[in-house]
């Protein structure tokens, strides 16, 4: 791999860019892998990442059904926080935050992670007493986050309306750490570093079949034959209840649409990202000067990809009274991705009830931010059997009742 | 737009009237079950990709919860029926094996 620098860009400049090599390889598989990863976006290419830096297994595929970073890592709104109220939560998205303030650097990749600071609005009074609990929590979790009160709020986005009638803003738990990263590149620079460490990324391969033999899992069947493993990961967030019916197990999860759409480009008005979780929406300026619309759920079960109008326009509705200015754009582009949700709105990282087989989705509707925790603590999982970061969102929590209950505790929008 | 035929007042409402509620025919487990039965009944979904039964409410209308039979994988509605019933009835289920041959729910198909 060659290493990117500003000497190599100068470099191909005086040779008419003829000398940059494909990012990553697209390899026909091999008959064995020590560990094959199911799903090429964000979260499996951080696991497989990380197994190779961290523990040092190489032998490993990455495959994916469609192509690379294409489901939800290309489909968000590439928000990242950590201010949530369990611990376990606050855990690994904040060794995912701090994972993402020099991954740029560690990957060789620029990834525009721009730590702009996130403020969550409260609208309500129960967001109020909400977000300063959370506030709590988090300076006992050493995650640095502070209740504001309104007119710091506008003083951080001078765009917005503090009186309005039906949402007034009260308030806000502010992450001055928080911010955005360019999505596409999270999944390209893993990528890229993967292949560079000799590991198979394979795309437009489906998974079909979960082989197994006395409780252990072998391999997979997929549409470029079989391959042959020691141990495999699925990381397929909207599919995730698929394949584990393939693997002969069952998940505590559902799939729902989740919406997102973005503004024509306007001169940059908003430099923090703004959250407001009582009406379903969060908004933020993309480098382009797009302004990035994030909406809520639909309430059914749905894998197409496609979302309701009317959940768009409940979003846009409320966010037009927030933010009167935006009230005449034009929306470019509106898209769904496919979220599995979990009972308690926490991932599932775990080993399943098939031997050597790990799971790791349910990452619902914030799954963008955590890409490096989770491909860290999944590493982590996988190569000794055991992770602190992971060790909470466990499979068997659910019959145990050890719920890590972030719907009740309104960090995100649902 | 999803628009589904409330079998209760009779109109097709459009989804902006209706409110969904979830999988349907759950067979509920309470004191004296154990507890695979129990956490089953909690929180393992059929969460098929393709033909799901599901409970809806004609909140904006009638207000009547009603059943649906929809598919997850295209959004095709393949009928409603009233909620007052443990499985689908006859029609319903003709009318999703004449478009989804061979379909799986539990021990209705």
């Amino acid at each position: 791999m060659k290493h990117y620098s500003a000497f190599a860009v100068a470099r191909e400049a005086l040779r008419s860019h003829t000398g940059w090599e494909r990012a990553w390889r697209s390899p026909e598989p091999k008959k064995r892998y020590d560990v094959i990863i199911v799903g090429a976006g964000g979260h499996g290419l951080a696991t497989a990442y990380y197994l190779g830096k961290n523990y040092g297994i190489q032998n490993v595929a990455i495959i994916e059904k469609g192509w690379l970073g294409g489901g939800n890592t290309g489909r968000n709104t590439t928000i990242i926080r950590s201010n949530y109220l369990q611990d376990p939560s606050a855990a690994i998205y904040e060794k995912s935050r701090s994972l993402y303030e020099h991954l740029s650097q560690d990957l060789n990749y620029n990834l525009m992670f721009s730590p702009r600071g996130v403020i969550m609005l409260a609208q309500t009074h129960h967001e109020v007493r909400g977000y300063q609990r959370t506030a709590h929590a988090n300076a006992l979790q050493g995650v640095p986050t502070e209740w504001i009160g309104p007119q710091r709020v506008k003083e951080l986005v001078p765009i917005i309306n503090l009186e309005g009638p039906r949402y007034p803003v009260l308030g806000g738990l502010w992450q001055e750490r928080g911010g955005t990263a360019r999505h596409d590149a999270v999944a390209w620079g893993y990528a890229r570093a993967c292949s560079a460490m000799g590991m198979d990324i394979i795309q437009k391969c489906e998974v079909t079949g979960v082989r197994q033999e006395n409780g252990r899992v072998t391999g997979v069947d997929t549409t470029k034959g079989a391959i042959e493993c020691e141990k495999l990961g699925i990381v397929v967030a909207g599919h995730s209840g698929q394949l584990a019916e393939m693997a002969g197990f069952r998940l505590p999860l559902e799939a729902v649409a989740l919406q997102a759409l973005v503004s024509e480009p306007i001169k940059p008005c908003m430099d923090v990202v703004v959250m407001a979780n009582t009406v379903h929406g969060y908004m933020s300026q993309s480098d382009k000067g797009e302004m990035v619309i994030g909406g809520g759920t639909d309430g059914f079960n749905n894998y197409t990809q496609r979302g309701s109008f009317h959940h768009i326009e409940e979003t846009v509705r409320a966010l037009v009274e927030t933010f009167p200015m935006i009230s005449r754009l034009k929306m470019l582009r509106q898209w769904g991705g496919i979220v599995d949700m979990t009972g308690d709105r926490s991932p599932i990282l775990s080993k399943t009830p098939l031997g050597n087989c790990f799971i790791n989705g349910g990452w619902g509707t914030g799954g963008f931010k955590a890409i490096p925790g989770s491909g860290w603590g999944m590493a982590q999982l996988m190569a000794t059997g055991h992770s602190p970061l992971t060790e909470a969102f466990s499979l068997d929590r659910f019959k145990e009742g050890r719920f890590i209950d972030e719907s009740v505790a309104a960090g995100v929008a649902h | 737009m999803l628009i589904l035929h409330c079998p209760c007042c009779g109109v097709d409402a459009e989804e902006t009237e209706l409110h969904a509620g979830g999988e349907a025919h759950i067979k509920r487990f309470g004191p004296g079950s154990d507890d695979d039965q129990f956490h089953d009944y909690l929180f393992m979904r059929e969460n098929p990709k393709g033909v799901h039964f599901e409970r809806w409410q004609h909140a904006n209308g009638c207000g009547k919860w009603f059943h649906a039979a929809r598919c997850t994988a295209t959004l095709e509605v393949f009928g409603t029926y009233r909620a007052q019933t443990t499985e689908p009835p006859k029609d319903i289920r003709d009318a999703i094996t004449a478009k989804r041959p061979g379909w799986v729910w539990r021990e209705f198909s």
